[in-house]
């Protein structure tokens, strides 16, 4: 069976006056029906620039450089602005951090999911306000008639995200790419949101790339998980393998910078530095200036994505594969 | 696993220890009041039942911190837990109650004993860049207050600021650069080495990680326990993130819209949560070690601090709701040594 997404060395560059920004540096992986791609980095990793990509709206002086998004089978590199307009928020939904992104102040609700509903179903104002009301029962807005009034302003910050998570599900998408959707939520709100997109993708086969740097929601949601570090992914695999025993430097690093990963009081396990500028990445692996098995070999080429055991990929010439063996 | 463990600072409780807090909140509360407009007032003489906004973000809150003690302070939005953090820094007075340093009154303090007072609690905010003054050198932010106060003599300036820098992890050589020049988690030491410069014994840290990349929060958490080893800090440490909490503090208060709902010690709060909404953040917690859990989920939204639910606060969204919960508050008992809840289950149970 093809995946519902697959993304082969895809390079999005953004051409600025100082220079070449390479965000998205050969970056691939597959996500199938019905799971979740936890897609994990620090700031500027290229985690967002990804998902951008993927649903095409990556603005100049940044553009896709190479390689091909096949969307069921389909590149989406090769189609029309007119073809992706028809696949996004149809095929393809995407829900911001700042679900504000996502709705426009000064219409009201049901003015922007009837809009939406039309947008790619001939159908009447009456069935897309129903259409409409039940995604936003789905999602646990209460009394969504009367809520469909309503302007964005009035509804809280964990309320609009569920809105904007329904404006997402309105054509029951194929993809759905969340860029840290819980991020600002508090977390009692996490959880429900959480929980909502777990029953999503497993009543609905919907495949879901979910962008974050939380480690600890990606733990708790996602199939498998893709780490970016300055542009490139660093590490793949099914997510017990890649929190258990990870192969990578920065992959162990991070886990081990997570608070509950430590002994209560003791120093937390940290990475020296900190990321480098995109701008002129120096050659040679990214991180081997904040690496400890840093070693010459390091500096001489840019370490090619590999994999080391069935599943497991990690871009590393000294990975640990001691620790994968013991675990 | 490598590195060394913090000695701890051996627990002082009980009646052996008549010690003096370094800062206690009594009956403290604080409103926030909005004025009607013109239109408001109008109304209101024509006989619309139109009222000012209260909103209670501290509701009569007791808390003692004693000295050398991590305090962490966890709670959502709009819980009051901010109001409260700078009412303990001095930089808000509360509506009403005192706040006592040392024991004493610091509305009663007058002159020199307010400002050193003052200076003695420093506070470390969220955003770094919102905090420091774009157009303001680094050795400047550092060095006004302790020059200004007279910490330090002109001629000793430079190597004062240099000495703060370095204990904050900071270059001295970067001194002569702006706020912007810096990367968030750099931007975050400074703001530290411009608290520790006026020489406080207590650090008010306000969702200091909050906006950090991981490994970056770790290496500020990790000079926040290396300043407290080096200079003995009192720390009242705000957070939403409990695992942060549960790393640093000695003693946990958890807030739910404005008001203290359980208070123990930090290892006591993760092992035996008493109150309904402690046990259900520990729950909506995501943790590393839990994979593709089914996420449990707390019914409803947090309410707005301008209406808030009659009674307990937590009852229309608590699992255990009993009718007298929607009338009475419940009071802040002792349910362990050390540790006390607000809750009428307990009640329920004696």
């Amino acid at each position: 069976m093809t995946p519902t997404l697959e993304v082969r060395n895809l390079r999005t560059h953004f051409f600025t006056r100082a220079g070449v920004v390479k965000a998205v540096d050969d970056v691939s992986f597959a996500v199938e029906r019905g799971r979740v791609l936890g897609l994990v980095g620090e700031s500027g990793s290229g985690k967002t620039v990804t998902g951008f990509s993927i649903i095409g709206l990556v603005d100049p002086p940044g553009r896709i450089a190479g390689g091909r998004i096949l969307f069921q089978g389909t590149d989406l590199t090769t189609l029309s602005e007119e073809a992706m307009r028809d696949l996004r928020g149809n095929r393809i939904a995407m829900i911001f951090q700042d679900p504000m992104m996502t709705l426009n102040p000064v219409l009201r609700i049901d003015t922007q999911m009837v809009e939406t509903v039309l947008a790619h179903r001939r159908t009447t104002r009456e069935e897309a306000r129903r259409i409409a009301r039940d995604a936003l029962g789905q999602v646990g807005i209460p009394s969504p008639e009367e809520r469909l009034h309503a302007y964005p302003h009035q509804f809280s910050g964990g309320m609009r995200q569920r809105v904007a998570i329904a404006i997402a599900l309105l054509h029951k998408p194929d993809l759905i790419i969340a860029d840290e959707p819980t991020t600002a939520l508090d977390v009692t709100i996490q959880g429900q949101i959480l929980a909502e997109a777990q029953k999503l993708c497993a009543e609905s086969g919907t495949a879901m790339i979910w962008i974050t740097h939380d480690l600890s929601v990606v733990a708790g949601l996602a199939d498998d998980i893709a780490v970016m570090y300055a542009g490139r992914v660093v590490e793949q695999g099914p997510v017990d393998e890649v929190l258990d025993a990870p192969l990578h430097p920065y992959t162990l690093g991070l886990i081990g910078s997570v608070p509950s990963r430590n002994r209560r009081g003791a120093p937390l396990r940290q990475i020296p530095g900190m990321t480098p500028s995109l701008l002129n990445l120096p050659e040679g692996c990214a991180f081997r200036a904040r690496c400890p098995r840093a070693t010459d070999a390091c500096a001489a080429v840019q370490p090619m994505i590999t994999e080391h055991r069935p599943g497991r990929f990690a871009r590393c010439i000294h990975p640990h594969l001691e620790a994968a063996e013991a675990a | 696993m490598s590195g060394t463990v913090i000695e701890r600072v051996a627990p002082r409780t009980g009646p052996a220890a008549p010690e003096v807090p370094i800062i206690e909140l009594r009956n403290v509360s604080r409103r926030f009041e909005k004025r009607l407009d013109v239109v408001g007032r109008l109304a209101r003489r024509l006989g619309a039942p139109v009222r000012e906004e209260v909103v209670h973000a501290v509701d009569r809150v007791d808390l003692a911190i004693r000295e050398g003690e991590v305090v962490g302070l966890v709670g959502e939005s709009g819980c009051g837990k901010s109001t409260l953090g700078r009412m303990v820094a001095g930089i808000l007075p509360p509506s009403d109650g005192m706040v006592l340093r040392h024991g004493a009154d610091i509305r009663s303090l007058g002159g020199a004993a307010a400002r050193e007072a003052k200076l003695r609690t420093q506070m470390i905010f969220q955003d770094p860049y919102a905090s420091l003054n774009p157009r303001l050198k680094v050795q400047d932010i550092v060095g006004e207050a302790p020059m200004v106060h007279g910490l330090v003599s002109r001629a000793g300036l430079p190597d004062y600021v240099d000495e703060q820098l370095r204990r904050a992890g900071l270059d001295p050589g970067f001194k002569r650069r702006y706020p912007h020049q810096f990367s968030g988690g750099q931007r975050q030491r400074i703001g530290i080495a411009r608290a520790l410069a006026v020489k406080p014994d207590m650090l008010v840290c306000d969702e200091a990680v909050a906006a950090l990349d991981v490994s970056i929060q770790a290496q500020i958490l990790n000079l926040f326990m290396k300043l407290r080893r080096e200079l003995g800090l009192t720390y009242l440490f705000i957070s939403h993130d409990l695992s942060v909490v549960e790393h640093l503090s000695d003693r946990v208060v958890i807030m739910y819209l404005g008001r203290v709902v359980e208070e123990a010690p930090a290892a006591e709060v993760f092992a035996r949560a008493n109150h309904p909404y402690t046990q259900s953040l520990l729950a909506s917690v995501p943790r590393i070690e839990a994979r593709r859990r089914a996420f449990t989920v707390v019914q409803g939204e947090i309410p707005s601090p301008l209406n808030p639910p009659t009674g307990c606060h937590f009852h229309p969204r608590c699992p255990h709701a009993m009718p007298r919960c929607k009338v009475e508050v419940p009071a802040l008992k002792t349910v362990a040594p050390g540790h006390r809840s607000a809750c009428h289950l307990n009640d329920a149970a004696a």
